[in-house]
């Protein structure tokens, strides 16, 4: 085994420190000389024409500096993907939900801002509000966007093999139809924005967001302004998890409001301003029909799928894609078809949300594989086992795993949960459950087609020697890749930790897509990794030459220069090296090189050292339509075991245990990792328990707060026993891929099946509040009641 | 209306004249600068902006200004010294109990307040002490382990 310095250890997060003290700045906590208070209007209805705005008495108010509707911002269209741009920066001629935004306005300060957006009259003609997937598709429906007939934003259809064929020759087949509910992110930093356009017409647009790069894009593409002239810096970001991996209307906003005033511009959404923004979770209703043989092969799955998906595209088109392409794995499937339709309505547009698109999918299967194992007198993890895919596989859709730790996983989670005591074993209301999950690691194409290097790293040395200093325009959103990072550049380099420092998540150090699709670890990873060692092969160049000796003969480690050989003579670059910092203290001493001599010297010999790295995935198989969506350049999977109570009278969940195994690939830092795995779990649980966004008949959000809209706290958490898997990744840097989002995919199914495991229902609607379980609970005894008395 | 209030934080007195509307989290942050203190929602949900008053942890952005008049208050500002980091900071940096970092200072304080009424809590007792402090990020797994690290009987 390779020895490594710094990555696969512990290190604490090097932007810890700050922001345990206070001292790290959010995008709330930044201010400028001069600055505007920027407010939205957004609309009052769900669904309505715009007859006539009306801005003058808005424009009228003291202290208000800039009034901008459609009149201003045109009508480039923009949106995630380009194939369903669907979104202009304001209304036009209609509104299509609650929310949608009209105009804004800037003023010296946020109360003013405010009253001036409230000051602006519009006349609306209201249209029916189409809040269902069925009064979306009813005949005759009025349509939200008139290109898109009968309301259908996205229709898929793919097969791989041929199901109906395969289906005939099973021998247990089931079908099953599960429904889930629109999500909300819900990190605790609402977002928020400060435009600043200086007279140069240089923009900076300083941003809560996971994807400079896609913000920089879109901010450039609706403003009609150079890519080049729009800098996009996020400072230090509260979490994201989907939400922010896209431009908002407010950031633009912002920008046009800063173009129009000459002031930089302050926005910020309240917390109901995230609900109505939304891009989270999509309500799913997944119908699968899977058969198999009677030793538990796993044969054919049918499934279909609807989508409801609010007012826009955002992510969706990849989300209808991923909901039906991440069931090709983790286990060996060879017939596969999938029909799915993602449907407007008139609420906010649903997007990417942690596991994008497979979540719920994920939920359904693996429920439906325990009623089958059931079925079969098969223990559940038998029929996993018997089907997961291997290392080298490739899935019917053609989605090839370079490494696959799933047995690990799996007989790590039945280990260590305990499984084979308790299975079939717990008393009534108790109930274990189990259910694997898989993900991409990274999304093989960006959101715009485009050859484009997905990522670019640099690394440069200090003129002293003494610091390498990382720049990326990757975004560290709180899951720690500022640090992993920082940790892969020392190890490349050969030097100490604390003799990296990172500069990341602005526009300028390059070109990054950002921290969505799992992708960092293992794409912007493996640019730094290689800029890394670019700037240590330039010094050690520097110091062959010197020396007189062959480059293969040098090496980097724990700061140190090391040779193959004995006895060479370094005093030579040492006198030099000393000669330059008389008066000095703690100048090098000993009989080794260290490093910042040597990046001294190459410095003098060649200007500054600059590495440099970047990342673009080999060709990635698939060439049928939506291929792009699910092919990765290296797949994560994961199993769970879940442990819980359930009250039988009230019908209330307490998870007490779970217990959770994620291949990584190989973990850089093993606590971000365990902190990646915990925290997807949590989103699981909330998803599973309690989770729901939810509307009156007018299409307003009902609980746009953390009251109603319940995320699990401290007390609804049971300690997870994580357990990482390392199935060394061949195209990851160190073996790396990823965690982020992989880890929820088991949580909702294992909990669905520890539930059946207590109560002997299978639950076909989430969430699982007392409520529904309650009642399913008395139906079931009403049943059970009525079938002895009918004996 | 303006209204002059004294108040303590983080041991430095401030003879402050703020609105008899602004929230004492908006004292914080726009009057003294103290940016430590969070909004996460503004209705008393996240706990993002728990700081301590008398001791005592309060959502600020519940409170107005004048409430916290001739009141003692703390926020995360106030808890390191020239020594370093106060132990529950150290121990949520080395505990990895810190991901996004936004619901970082309301946690330590809550942590704090429990810290010095119980010394010795259960893992359920910190689990209660931080239940009004939301963390998206983290699961709250290795938050309790930093705060169990630091109590006094570990
Ligand atoms: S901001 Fe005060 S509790 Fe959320
Ligand atoms: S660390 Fe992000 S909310 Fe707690």
């Amino acid at each position: 085994m390779t020895e490594y310095s710094t990555i696969n250890s512990r290190a604490p997060k090097i932007d810890a420190p700050d922001k345990s003290t206070g001292k790290a700045k959010f995008i709330n906590d930044l201010n400028m000389e001069n600055q505007l208070y920027g407010a939205l209007l957004q609309s009052p209805l769900a669904h309505a024409k715009i007859l006539r705005i009306d801005t003058s008495r808005a424009e009228a108010l003291p202290g208000v500096k800039a009034v901008i509707t459609a009149a201003d911002a045109g009508n480039i269209k923009y949106g995630v993907s380009p194939a369903r741009y669907d979104e202009t920066l304001f209304c036009i001629d209609k509104v299509r939900y609650i929310g949608d935004e009209i105009a804004a306005v800037a003023a010296v300060d946020l109360e003013t801002a405010e009253k001036a957006a409230s000051l602006i009259d519009v006349e609306y003609e209201e249209l029916p509000a189409l809040l269902s997937i069925e009064d979306a598709t009813r005949e005759g429906a009025p349509l939200i966007h008139d290109e898109y007939p009968r309301n259908i934003c996205a229709d898929v259809h793919q097969e791989f093999g041929n199901v109906e064929a395969a289906l005939a020759e099973c021998d247990v087949i089931r079908t099953d139809t599960f429904t889930s509910k629109m999500q909300n992110c819900a990190f605790i930093e609402p977002q928020g924005c400060i435009a600043d356009y200086d007279h140069r017409g240089y923009l900076t647009l300083y941003t809560s967001t996971q994807v400079p790069h896609y913000t920089q894009r879109t901010v450039a593409m609706v403003l009609n302004m150079p890519v080049g002239k729009v800098r996009v810096m996020k400072p230090y970001v509260g979490g994201g998890f989907g939400a922010k991996a896209s431009a908002s209307a407010m950031e633009m906003a912002a920008c046009l409001l800063s173009k129009k005033s000459g002031k930089p511009v302050k926005m910020n959404f309240i917390r109901e301003q995230v609900f109505l923004h939304s891009r989270s979770r999509h309500k799913f209703i997944h119908t699968m029909t899977t058969g198999v043989k009677k030793d538990g092969t796993i044969v054919a799955l049918k499934h279909h799928c609807t989508l409801e998906g609010g007012a826009y595209s955002s992510f969706g088109i990849a989300t209808i894609y991923y909901a039906g392409s991440l069931l090709g794995g983790p286990y060996k499937l060879q017939h596969m078809k999938y029909d799915a339709q993602r449907i407007y309505t008139n609420k906010p547009a649903c997007g990417a949300q942690r596991g994008h698109g497979g979540v719920i999918a994920r939920a359904a299967w693996e429920q439906q594989l325990d009623a089958i194992a059931e079925e079969l007198g098969m223990d559940p993890i038998e029929l996993r086992l018997k089907n997961m895919m291997n290392n080298g596989d490739t899935s019917c859709n053609e989605l090839y795993m370079s490494s696959f730790g799933m047995r690990e996983c799996i007989e790590a989670v039945r280990n260590q949960s305990g499984w084979q005591k308790k299975k079939d074993a717990l008393p009534r209301g108790k109930g274990v459950g189990m259910a694997c999950g898989f993900f991409v690691s990274g999304s093989g194409f960006p959101i715009y087609r485009s050859e484009t290097f997905h990522c670019t790293a640099s690394v440069k040395l200090t003129e002293d020697g003494g610091v390498a200093h990382l720049f990326t325009a990757s975004a560290d959103i709180g899951q720690g890749s500022d640090t992993t990072f920082a940790m892969i550049t020392a190890e490349a380099l050969g030097i100490p930790l604390h003799a990296v420092k990172v500069s990341s998540g602005d526009t300028d150090f390059g070109v990054d897509l950002g921290a969505y699709s799992s992708r960092q670890t293992l794409m912007t990873g493996f640019a730094v990794k290689q800029a890394a060692e670019d700037a240590k092969r330039k010094v050690i160049e520097v110091i062959a030459d010197e020396l007189r000796i062959s480059e293969k003969e040098i090496d980097v480690k724990n700061g140190k220069i090391v040779f193959k050989n004995a006895g060479i003579d370094i005093s030579g670059i040492r006198s030099k090296y000393r000669k330059e910092h008389r008066g000095w203290h703690s100048l090098p001493k000993g009989n080794q090189l260290s490093f910042i001599e040597a990046a001294r010297i190459a410095f003098l010999e060649r200007g500054t050292i600059i590495g440099q790295g970047e990342y673009r995935p080999r060709f990635l198989g698939g060439t049928y339509k939506g291929a792009a969506v699910g092919t990765s350049p290296a797949y994560g999977c994961s199993a769970q075991v879940v442990e819980l109570s359930v009250d039988m009278e009230t019908g209330k969940i307490t998870i007490d245990r779970m217990t959770d195994a994620h291949d990584c690939g190989f973990a850089i830092n093993k606590t971000s990792v365990e902190g990646q795995m915990q925290g997807s779990l949590l989103m699981g649980v909330g998803e599973a328990l309690f989770e729901e966004v939810k509307f009156d008949n007018k299409g307003r959000i009902l609980n746009p707060n953390f009251s109603e809209y319940k995320i699990p706290t401290a007390l609804d958490m049971p300690n997870i026993t994580p357990v990482i898997v390392e199935s060394n990744e061949p195209y990851g840097p160190y073996g790396a891929k990823e965690v982020g989002e992989g880890a929820i995919m088991p949580t909702i199914p294992a909990i669905l099946n520890a539930l059946y495991d207590a109560t002997g229902i299978r639950f076909t609607e989430l969430p699982l509040t007392p409520e529904r379980v309650y009642k399913a609970i008395k139906q079931k005894i009403l049943e059970t009641e009525s079938g002895n008395s009918e004996k | 209306m303006k209204k002059l209030i004294s108040v303590t934080v983080n041991e430095k007195r401030y003879e402050l004249a703020v609105d008899s509307n602004m929230t004492l989290v908006d004292m914080l942050r726009e009057e003294l600068k103290l940016t430590g203190t969070k909004k996460g929602c503004e209705l008393g949900e996240c706990g993002a902006c728990t700081v301590l008053m008398d001791g005592k942890p309060v959502s600020s952005c519940l409170l107005l200004a004048i409430e916290a008049d001739n009141r003692e208050i703390v926020t995360i500002e106030g808890l390191e010294t020239e020594k370093g980091l106060h132990p529950i900071q150290q121990a949520f940096v080395e505990k990895g109990a810190i991901q996004c970092g936004f619901c970082t200072p309301g946690m330590i304080l809550s942590a704090k307040a429990l810290l010095e009424n119980n010394p010795n809590p259960d893992e359920h007792e910190i689990r209660k002490a931080i239940s009004g402090n939301l963390c998206r990020c983290t699961g709250y797994q290795k938050i309790v382990e930093a705060i169990q690290s630091v109590s006094s009987d570990k």
